[in-house]
Order: C-alpha cells, then sequence, then structure tokens
C-alpha cells in the first residue's frame, strides 16, 4: 500500500533584496497615509521590482510504499528540508498535492519545545505533547522514556543543569518513543556520542522492522544506505534520482563532475623548470568514475593531468600531494618515492593518479596541493592549492557509527584488546 | 486509517478537528508558561497579587482620594479592584497571546500543531493570574465587612465575556506581530492608555450620558461594568445598552481575529 504520495509539489519563498524594513509597518502605513493613490501603483511595480522568487522545490513527485524506510539525500540547498517541512505541514507548499495515509509524526530538530527552567520529567511531558503524544500515552512511557536517556538520577534536574549530551539524549529518547505509522526525521542522528548514536540507529531500525513508514534526511551516507532501503536525490528542488539506496547513493557521489575538476593551468605562481606542468585535478572513485565527493573510509583516487613542455622528456619523475585543512594547514604529504614509485619515463601528455585507501578523513573541506619533481629538478610547484578534496561522512569503523563529533579531522582503525597483567 | 491530504493554497478542512485533537497542548503550554513564570524569583506567584494591589492603592488613592469620584457607596479599594480584576486579566492576557507566536517561534518553524493554541493557552495562563487576584478580592471585601449580590452568579458570563474580548485581540496582535514587530511597542502602550481609558480607577456613571455609547465600544468598558453589577449589586447602576455594544464589539473582535489569523497562519513559519 502506498503510504504517501507526492504529487507535483512546489515552493516558492520570494526573497526580498532591500531588506531595510520592507516590512516594516511604518512602511506600509506611512505610504498609504500620505499617497494612497500612488501606494497603490506602486505595490505592484515595487513588488516585482525588488523581490525575486526562489524555488526551493519544483515539481516533485515520488510515492513511498507503507513499510519503506526512505533517505532523503542532496546536497545543501537541495531543498530536502523544505520538502520535510511542507510533509509535516509546517509550511505550505506554492502549488502541488500530497496524500498521507496514516498518522504523521515529524521530527524535525531534537529537544523542539525543550524548557531550559523546567525538570527532566517536565519537558518529557511538554515536549511529548507538543509532537502529538497524549498525556495518558506520555505517562505508559515514561519509564521507558528515562529508561532509554539514561538520565535516571537526574529526572528532577532543570535541564539548563544538563550537559549537552544529556540533553539531546532525553530528547532524543522522548522522540523515539512516538508511534506514528509515518515517521519523518531531519538529521537527528547526527547527535550524541559515539555509543548514543548506535543505540539511536538500533531504534531507528527498529521503526524500520515495525512495518512503519520513514522518511529521513541526513547528510552522513553511512546512516542512509544502513537505515533505508530507497532513497530519494533532489538537487536545486528537483528529484534527480530514486530507487535502491545504494544506487542513488552512488549518483549523489557522482553527480556533476564539473565542480571539483579545477584547472591548474589558472594558477599563476609556480615555480620550477617548467618541462611539465601539471594542468588539471580531479577525484575518482576506485572504478574510475569521476566523483564530486570523497567519503570516510572509502578508497578514492586524486587524478592529475600533466603535459610535457615541447621537446622535454624529464625522467626519472616523482610526483607528490598534499593534503591541507581548509585553513591550508598541511595534513600529510605523499611523494610517489616514498612508495619506492617513481616514474623513469612518461607519456609527453597524460595523468598521475593517486590511490588513497581507506580515506583517514573526516567530513569536511580539504585542500589538495602537488608538486613534480624529476632527477632532483624541481618542474611545476604550483604555489597555491591545486583543488579541493570534499570529504562527507562514510562508515569509516564498518559499524555505522560516526564516530567523534569535535574538530579532529584525521580518522584512525586499529583494534583494543584487554588482557591481564 | 488516518488520511491527510495536503493541497496548495487550500485551507484545512480538518482544522477545527486537529483543534480538538491537540486540546492537551492548550493545557501545557499553560501548565508551562505557568511552571515557568516564577521560576528563580523570590516571592514566587505572589507577583500576581502585588502588581494589581499596588495599582489599586494607587488608583483609589488618586481617583478616590485627590479626585473625590463618586463610588456609589461602596469602599473605593473594592470598587476599584473590581474594576482591576477583568482589566488586569485583559492586559495581561493581550500582551503575552500577543508574543505568544513570537517568543514560541522555534516550535513554529520545528512542530505542526493548530497556531491557534499558542496565544490561546496564553489567555488561559491569564485566566489562573486572574483567579488568584479574585481570591484576593474576597479577602478585601471580607476585611470591609463587604458582602457580594446576589447577582455574582452571573460572574462567569462575565468573565467569558472578558476571555473572548483578550483572545479576540490577542489573535490579532499575535498574528500582526509575526510579520510587524511594531506591536511590541504598541501593545505596552495601549494597555498603559487603557488602563486610564477604560473604567477602571472609577465608575462609567462618570462618563457624560450622551458619550456612553461610543465609550462602550471599548469592549472592556462592559465587562467591567457588568463586574461591578455581578459583585457589588444593585447600587451600581448598569448602563445595558452599552453593555450589549460591548458584547457585539467582542463578537465583531472574536469573529474578525479567527479570520485574520487563519488566513495568515499558513505562513507563519515562512515569515516568523
Amino acid at each position: 500500500m502506498t503510504a504517501i504520495t507526492i504529487e507535483n509539489i512546489s515552493k516558492r519563498y520570494i526573497i526580498n533584496h532591500r531588506s531595510d524594513g520592507r516590512d516594516a509597518l511604518r512602511h506600509a502605513l506611512e505610504a498609504a497615509v500620505r499617497s494612497p493613490l500612488v501606494w497603490l501603483r506602486e505595490r505592484r511595480q515595487r513588488a516585482s521590482q525588488a523581490t525575486e522568487e526562489f524555488w526551493a522545490l519544483r515539481g516533485v513527485s515520488f510515492s513511498v510504499e507503507q513499510g519503506d524506510v526512505v533517505g532523503v539525500i542532496g546536497r545543501n540547498g537541495a531543498g530536502k528540508s523544505t520538502l520535510l517541512k511542507i510533509l509535516s505541514r509546517i509550511t505550505q507548499p506554492t502549488e502541488g498535492r500530497i496524500h498521507l495515509r496514516g498518522r504523521v509524526a515529524s521530527l524535525l530538530e531534537v529537544g523542539t519545545g525543550f524548557h531550559q527552567d523546567l525538570t527532566g520529567r517536565e519537558n518529557i511531558f511538554l515536549n511529548g505533547s507538543i509532537l502529538g503524544m497524549r498525556h495518558s500515552e506520555i505517562r505508559e512511557k515514561l519509564d521507558e522514556i528515562v529508561a532509554f536517556s539514561e538520565i535516571e538520577k537526574f529526572l528532577d534536574t532543570p535541564v539548563k543543569r544538563y550537559s549537552s549530551g544529556m540533553y539531546v539524549r532525553l530528547a532524543f529518547s522522548v522522540a523515539a518513543h512516538l508511534e506514528p505509522e509515518i515517521l519523518i526525521v531531519d538529521e537527528v542522528l547526527a547527535v550524541g556520542d559515539a555509543q548514543f548514536q548506535s543505540k539511536c540507529l538500533g531504534k531507528m531500525q527498529d521503526v524500520a522492522k515495525g512495518g512503519r513508514t520513514a522518511l529521513f534526511v541526513s547528510h552522513n551516507m553511512a546512516s542512509v544506505e544502513q537505515l533505508c532501503n530507497r532513497a530519494v536525490l533532489l538537487n536545486r528542488g528537483v528529484v534527480t534520482a530514486t530507487g535502491p539506496s545504494r544506487n542513488v547513493i552512488a549518483e549523489y557521489l557522482q553527480n556533476t563532475v564539473s565542480n571539483t575538476q579545477s584547472l591548474i593551468s589558472s594558477v599563476v605562481q609556480r615555480s620550477g623548470t617548467g618541462a611539465l606542468r601539471l594542468t588539471s585535478v580531479h577525484l575518482e572513485d576506485p572504478s574510475g568514475n569521476p566523483i564530486d565527493y570523497a567519503q570516510s573510509g572509502k578508497d578514492v583516487a586524486v587524478v592529475l593531468g600533466y603535459r610535457c613542455a615541447e621537446g622535454e622528456t624529464p625522467r626519472n619523475v616523482d610526483v607528490g600531494i598534499s593534503l591541507h585543512a581548509s585553513d591550508t594547514t598541511m595534513l600529510s604529504v605523499l611523494y610517489t618515492s616514498y612508495m619506492r614509485r617513481p616514474f623513469q619515463d612518461i607519456p609527453p601528455v597524460g595523468t598521475f593518479r593517486f590511490k588513497l585507501a581507506q580515506l583517514p578523513l573526516k567530513e569536511g573541506q580539504y585542500l589538495i596541493g602537488a608538486r613534480v619533481v624529476a632527477s632532483g629538478d624541481e618542474l611545476d610547484w604550483p604555489q597555491e592549492p591545486v583543488g579541493r578534496l570534499d570529504v562527507i561522512s562514510g562508515d569509516f569503523y564498518g559499524t555505522g557509527v560516526k564516530g567523534y563529533e569535535g574538530a579532529a579531522p584525521m580518522l584512525l582503525n586499529g583494534e583494543c584488546t584487554v588482557t591481564a597483567s | 486509517m488516518n488520511e491527510l491530504i495536503i493541497e496548495a493554497g487550500r485551507a484545512e478542512r480538518q482544522y477545527w478537528r486537529d483543534l480538538w485533537q491537540y486540546r492537551e497542548l492548550f493545557y501545557f503550554l499553560a501548565w508551562r508558561d505557568l511552571l515557568v513564570r516564577y521560576k528563580q524569583t523570590v516571592v514566587g506567584i505572589a507577583w500576581s497579587l502585588i502588581r494589581p494591589l499596588l495599582t489599586m492603592l494607587v488608583l483609589t488613592l488618586v481617583f478616590g482620594k485627590f479626585g473625590k469620584m463618586p463610588s456609589g457607596g461602596v469602599p473605593y479599594p473594592i470598587l476599584v479592584f473590581c474594576g482591576m480584576l477583568p482589566w488586569q486579566f485583559f492586559a495581561t492576557a493581550l500582551s503575552e497571546s500577543g508574543n505568544s507566536l513570537v517568543t514560541n517561534s522555534n516550535l513554529i518553524s520545528k512542530v505542526y500543531f493548530p497556531r491557534l493554541v499558542v496565544p490561546a493557552s496564553s489567555v488561559i495562563t491569564s485566566l489562573v493570574d486572574f483567579l488568584i487576584s479574585a481570591a484576593f478580592l474576597a479577602v478585601l471585601m471580607g476585611f470591609y465587612r463587604f458582602a457580594p449580590s446576589g447577582n455574582i452568579v452571573f460572574l462567569p458570563l462575565f468573565v467569558l465575556l472578558a476571555f473572548f474580548a483578550s483572545l479576540g485581540a490577542g489573535l490579532w496582535i499575535a498574528a500582526l506581530m509575526v510579520k510587524y514587530r511594531d506591536f511590541r511597542f504598541i501593545v505596552p502602550f495601549v494597555v498603559q492608555f487603557g488602563l486610564y481609558l477604560s473604567p477602571v480607577g472609577f465608575i462609567s456613571t462618570v462618563v457624560p450620558e450622551e458619550w456612553r455609547l461610543v465609550y462602550s465600544l471599548n469592549p472592556m468598558v462592559g465587562v467591567i461594568d457588568g463586574f461591578r453589577w455581578c459583585i457589588l449589586g444593585g447600587a451600581q447602576v448598569v448602563y445595558w445598552p452599552g453593555v450589549a455594544i460591548s458584547l457585539l464589539a467582542v463578537v465583531a473582535l472574536m469573529v474578525s481575529g479567527i479570520w485574520y489569523f487563519r488566513r495568515t497562519e499558513r505562513t507563519f513559519a515562512d515569515v516568523i
């Protein structure tokens, strides 16, 4: 049975370019009072001049079968959150129609309506009722909620005294105990510590197994892949792919290559003899498809295009790349010579392909630097980063756990054992 | 099976049914506001007595002692307090419900529920303060050995009238405030003026006869007159045409308030 049918949904926002109180009452009143006719005439013109339409969603249609857990993915600004807001009736669509079959609960934020001055217990009741639970229903589940959140001892402490971890745990626990037929969730798993995250994932999986329908927006491809059987890809307000989540995620990672394909030729400041010049850089997945984003823990190739100067045949070529944080702090350097792989001869025009195994970087934006040396002579060294490495989160640990949230760019994988001594 | 259709530009048919389903939320939001209001204060709930008490003292002094206004044979403090009760209720309800959508903007932009719940529960919160003050009036009357009249059985009707006057005006202000924050400055102004424009510190018989009808367009005139009639009894001559006009004004406020609120409600999340 179809649980959600979305037909041709569009949402238009009007953007005001002059933000200096266009909406202020003074403006509206003063103009109307001073010269009503001019005001009426100009009103229409102004509306078209100073404002611009922005379509957050355009003709979005898809349907969701009962029991499906659907991931909605796409870049920032693709319209994911707008879609969820329309589905949860927070805002109205400009066009189109949605048919929902079943009780809907939406969770666009963890702890909506929590009040700092109220105790944990009071907030459970408040938050529960805001999310649409009955008083009796909350009372029934109170013990379960408290147990899940692991805050028993602090139940009667105002939440403003909670650590942020406790706060989030309590908030998620209330939401997790909603039992709607259709659940709409926006990026709420990206909270709490690793242990609690895996607990939340488990709870979400129960939702899926319980035959309930869920719609789930996330930037975390690892959890989308793990939780969702299907996915919808949005790009600038338009659905560009739907299908099994694995395929849609692959599509997401591959689309719009042009963004990362950067032309190094335009970098003016560069040192070296110029016998060889680097010309381009882009990312590829292990099977050689150009990609836009690398994913933590997955193999990725950094591909550098080059061209030798007329008549030059550099020998014993050593190529290096460097990775930098977005503030250009150097994170790592890799030369072919470190791997005892300098190239004796190279074709006059070609590419160097650096394969990086299990990318140990956390999600974020990084920069790529490059340098080419031959027989000890520097051939080319662009003095600026030559490309960007955009990393999205992935299942680095192979456990579905996202790991540390703070600012720590490097990921380590290993083992830990315990022995008696 | 619950079915729900969301369609562009169509006012939802199930709105009033939703309002019923979310009826517990009225209670919970009001409960939250009450719990929170006096946290980390020293005298706590007593504040809801101190404010009307001090205002009553000032008004008694100004109008009763210095102004020598007629009181119709009732101790002036009681006369003033009977007017203060509904006025204070209206004033707090109006300011609280007017601000309610903006102060709850985090809810508006993240969860669905009929938005009407928010300003309405603010009025309910103010009603609780009103009840506490009403208890104090009883004490005051005991002190002056003044027995209430039998008309008191009609008091609930006038409380209801005050309730809807506040809610109607509150709906307008709340909806307007979402777009025009100017009302944050207008409301305290209105409340301040209203205290003197409404017959709080004096009885409405001091208003010249030919102006009584116009004066009654202020819905609180009918409410306050009604309160005095109920509590103080026959000594207070009620100008019934005025009460009728006030009643009509309340109905007009309420109907237009709901209409405007419902009309703008859809865009709250986008504008707030």
